[in-house]
């Protein structure tokens, strides 16, 4: 993946809209979480190959971490603190957001096709 | 000694980090060892250093890995193809037969894995007490011993000592080339500073203090 160019990652969110499309959004801070540190909370959510459409899709953000906005027409979906993106060979747009140690902490990924 | 071991584990590196040391030791006695894997780890947060993975290429990443891992341990490797994150809502009884399906095929002498309930990871502690079942459901003259490994931080005061200590420096080399089969998952995993460390230590004499050793306990019915 590579730092998001909020351009062009706009146009290829827009390219979606209005599409019956699948998408993956998650975010997670492991399994490990509190048995290395026990003073630290496991927290961890998914929701894998989510079947919907979006009429407007917004990306925002200060250079380094981003927000994207999908609004639904009964609803909305929502991450922050993206950071990367790159479109797969699958033509899948892929969002992610990772800390320090280069892990994953949120992810944001919207495909024609149902992801594997 | 033993006939032939079976290790179980849900992730690809479970193996290496977990029993790398004892896996060689008996494949040095001359030991057939077969890992039944459960997932590819799919859900993996390490992406690699500097990252190079996404949500969506680790799995295939980490199948790589894995066989390489095996390779590297001279085992040989089955993948059950379970989903990482989602072993322990799976239907333990379907689970612990397609378990003791290969279990009964390869008839182990040894079975390692997961102690359910101390083993930190709910796909760990789900898959643990899965082949336990499995165990269990054959006949007991037929049972294979069963080692399992606790880890969580409460495990020694609530399980009392593992009867079973292999000190695996001899074969600490051997782990360590196992690990680090598994780059994507490796260097986070072991250069990571965990609070209760001293900040000083070398990462090699680190990870010896943190991986020399494999413990087990020896599943009573």
């Amino acid at each position: 993946m590579k730092p998001i160019e909020i351009d062009k990652v706009q146009e290829m969110l827009q390219e979606f809209e209005n599409k019956e499309v699948y998408v993956h959004l998650e975010t997670t801070n492991g399994a490990y979480a509190s048995h290395i540190n026990e003073r630290a909370y496991n927290v961890g959510a998914y929701i894998r190959n989510a079947k919907l459409s979006f009429s407007k899709a917004k990306i925002v953000g200060n250079g380094r971490s981003y927000r994207v906005g999908l609004k639904t027409e009964i609803g909305w979906v929502y991450a922050e603190g993206l950071s990367d993106w790159v479109i797969n060979e699958d033509k899948q747009l892929l969002l992610a957001g990772h800390d320090r140690e280069g892990r994953l902490m949120v992810a944001l990924e919207i495909s024609e096709a149902p992801f594997k | 000694m033993e006939k032939h071991v079976v290790v179980i584990y849900p992730h690809p590196d479970d193996e290496a980090f977990g029993a790398a040391g004892t896996i060689a030791k008996f494949r040095n006695e001359g030991v057939p060892v077969t890992y039944l894997c459960g997932t590819l780890g799919e859900m993996g947060r390490n992406m690699g250093t500097p990252t190079y993975a996404n949500r969506e290429s680790l799995p295939g990443i980490r199948k790589k890995e894995l066989i390489k891992a095996c390779e590297v341990l001279d085992i040989d490797l089955e993948m059950l193809g379970y989903r990482d994150k989602t072993i322990e809502f799976e239907d333990r009884k379907e689970m612990a037969a397609n378990l003791k399906g290969y279990l009964d095929k390869i008839k182990p002498s040894l079975v390692i894995t997961h102690y359910p309930d101390y083993a930190v990871h709910p796909d760990h502690n789900a898959f643990g007490a899965a082949a336990i079942e499995a165990v269990a459901q054959m006949n007991p003259e037929n049972r294979p011993t069963i080692w399992a490994q606790a880890f969580s931080n409460n495990h020694l005061e609530a399980l009392g000592a593992p009867d079973i200590t292999n000190d695996i420096t001899p074969f600490f080399d051997k782990k360590l080339e196992a690990i680090l089969a598994h780059d994507s998952q490796a260097n986070v995993s072991l250069n990571l500073q965990r609070p209760n460390e001293d900040p000083a230590m070398d990462a090699k004499e680190r990870a010896k203090l943190r991986l020399g050793v494999e413990q087990f306990y020896t599943w009573e019915f």
